[in-house]
């Protein structure tokens, strides 16, 4: 905890938020007005300059900031991959307009068809641990299970036709 | 032929090329306002095309567009960024001042210029083009860096002190004796200084009054009251392109941000026209005789603004590359220099000074954004390298 975080105004254009990280790199996000943002990162040769600098469309930077929220569940959920032999764990977003949207986890009976198990949903910045069947989905929630490799393909399958 | 039939086909005609010129500037990554410019000095008197039925549409279109460009720029900063501004970076605004407006007057003194031409020219000099640079900036990927919020700073500050330098240069244009003259002058400060102060503590209120829910009535709303207010303005002497930068800065919160998108497209399309008509009613043939003062003068004030801009970034504790960054970056002048020279010029101010203003600002918008990449090159960061005594990085990252 405790992050250093710049916050500068860029009159004309937005703010500019800098995160300088433990070892004095310097990441920067310019949130502009026109709701565009950039991502700019430092430069070693010349701290007053950035090395390079992506524009981040509204759903990228979404999914960026999704990946980097959720990667510490995975990454505990990753140690317990390696350690069962033939077990694995997949992330599968589930499409904006999926028909499971709205409808129960029960609905979409994932254990009976693919034998894989739900063990988290990622949603936002929030992690739903253990969602019980009664956990109703919402767009853009990303699926996390665990399960055999054909159970895992099954369900990935499952998700992305929608309910039959 | 009818007269309204040949001003359709006079503005229609010129309205096409200006979008094909405006799509090749942005081809090439450059401003369309020089461009337009030349369009503008190709057509009407002198030029190759004369164009009689429309002159009177460009004349009042290019008011509309001076109007609707400062209260575009209005928009873009809050009330409260001028003053956090005017805390921070007063010294550095004094020190852009005058490096740049000096030079300026200094030359028209030289060129034995009246006292009215002077003070345009040392605003036609200060002033760098806050639309090309803002461009630059994003273009080349400097958002994120550190000397950008000082390069945007300065030229908040050069906005704000035209709010106090244009109603001064309209009193002078005006031609009213020395004590008519600084009552006009005092009046036009304390009007600016009221509508500052009413824009600060009650922005709200006005914002308020305007209805943020209906695109179509607050279109009408927001340039109507522009037009008003300029037009009052202009009546105390204020001159119109303050009052409309003023009610710029009067509107705030989303009500700003919702106008600012809906006036954007009228801008674009009234500010092509103003610079058009300054084309227009500029004679190709008097910029021939000027062509050479204005490279001299060019070459003067990108030389001063590039000593000043570093000196800013300096004081901001920015190091070597990035003061060089930011002084190049501001050296483009543009829309300000060509509203200053319209002012004097609209009054019959020294017949040179539009001739020379427009070579002037060609010069430097073609020349400021190339030199804004000088610092981007290899060679140019070895130099800073070498001469700062630091040794070069022992790993090169990946491009």
């Amino acid at each position: 905890m405790g992050v250093r975080i710049e916050r500068i105004d860029l009159p004309g254009f937005g703010i500019r938020n800098d995160v300088i990280t433990k070892s004095g790199c310097r990441v920067s996000v310019v949130s502009l007005r026109s709701g565009e943002r950039d991502l700019a990162f430092f430069n070693a040769d010349d701290p007053d300059s950035n090395a390079a600098s992506i524009s981040l469309s509204d759903d990228e930077a979404a999914a960026i900031a999704e990946v980097l929220g959720s990667s510490l569940t995975l990454s505990r959920l990753s140690v317990l991959g390696e350690k069962v032999e033939g077990l694995f764990f997949e992330e599968i977003s589930l499409p904006g307009g999926s028909g499971f949207v709205g409808h129960p986890m029960g609905y979409m009976k994932a254990r009976t068809l693919t034998s894989a198990s739900i063990v988290a949903i990622a949603r936002g910045s929030d992690v739903l641990p253990s969602p019980g069947p009664e956990v109703v989905f919402e767009s853009g929630d990303v699926i996390v299970a665990v399960g055999t490799r054909k159970g895992l393909d099954a369900l990935g399958k499952l998700i992305n036709n929608g309910p039959s | 032929m009818h007269e309204t039939t040949q001003l359709l086909i006079e503005v229609g005609a010129l309205l096409l090329v200006l979008s094909v010129l405006g799509r090749i500037a942005s081809r090439f990554g450059f401003s369309a306002i020089p461009l337009y410019l030349l369009a503008g000095l190709a057509i009407g008197e002198g030029g190759f095309l004369p164009f009689d039925a429309s002159e009177e549409f460009f004349e009042v279109g290019s008011q509309i567009g001076v109007i609707l460009l400062l209260t575009m720029l209005g928009l873009e900063y809050s009330a409260e960024e001028l003053v956090s501004n005017l805390k921070k970076s007063r010294i550095s605004g004094i020190l852009d001042g005058v490096f740049n407006a000096l030079p300026g007057a200094l030359f028209a003194i030289l060129l034995g210029w009246e006292p009215t031409a002077v003070v345009a020219l040392a605003g036609i000099t200060w002033v760098s083009s806050s639309g090309v640079i803002a461009k630059v900036v994003r273009d080349l990927g400097r958002l994120g860096n550190r000397e950008t919020p000082t390069i945007l700073s300065i030229l908040v500050m050069e906005d704000l002190a035209m709010a106090f330098y244009l109603p001064v240069l309209s009193a002078l244009v005006i031609g009213a004796g020395l004590l008519q003259g600084a009552f006009t002058v005092a009046i036009a400060v304390a009007v600016v200084l009221l509508i500052l102060y009413v824009a600060l503590r009650h922005g709200r209120v006005l914002s308020r009054l305007l209805p943020d829910k209906n695109a179509e009535a607050l279109l009408l709303g927001v340039v109507g009251l522009t037009m008003l207010v300029a037009g009052l303005a202009e009546r105390v002497s204020v001159s119109a392109a303050v009052g409309a930068f003023l009610v710029g800065i009067a509107i705030s919160g989303p009500v700003a941000r919702q106008s600012a998108q809906l006036i954007t497209p009228l801008r674009d399309l009234f500010a092509a026209v103003f610079f058009v008509f300054f084309g227009i009613s500029t004679a190709p043939g008097d910029i021939v005789p000027v062509l050479l003062p204005a490279a001299a003068l060019a070459v003067i004030t990108i030389a001063t603004k590039t000593l000043s801009g570093y000196l800013a970034a300096k004081r901001a504790g920015i190091a070597t590359a990035g003061r060089w960054r930011t002084g190049l970056a501001l050296t483009p002048r543009g829309e300000f220099s060509i509203v200053i020279a319209g002012l004097a010029v609209g009054a019959g101010v020294e017949p040179m000074l539009a001739p020379l203003a427009a070579a002037y600002v060609l010069m430097t918008i073609v020349a400021g954004p190339l030199l804004a990449r000088i610092p981007d090159s290899k060679w140019f960061k070895a130099r800073v390298r070498k001469a700062s005594g630091t040794p070069p990085p022992l790993a090169t990252a990946p491009a």
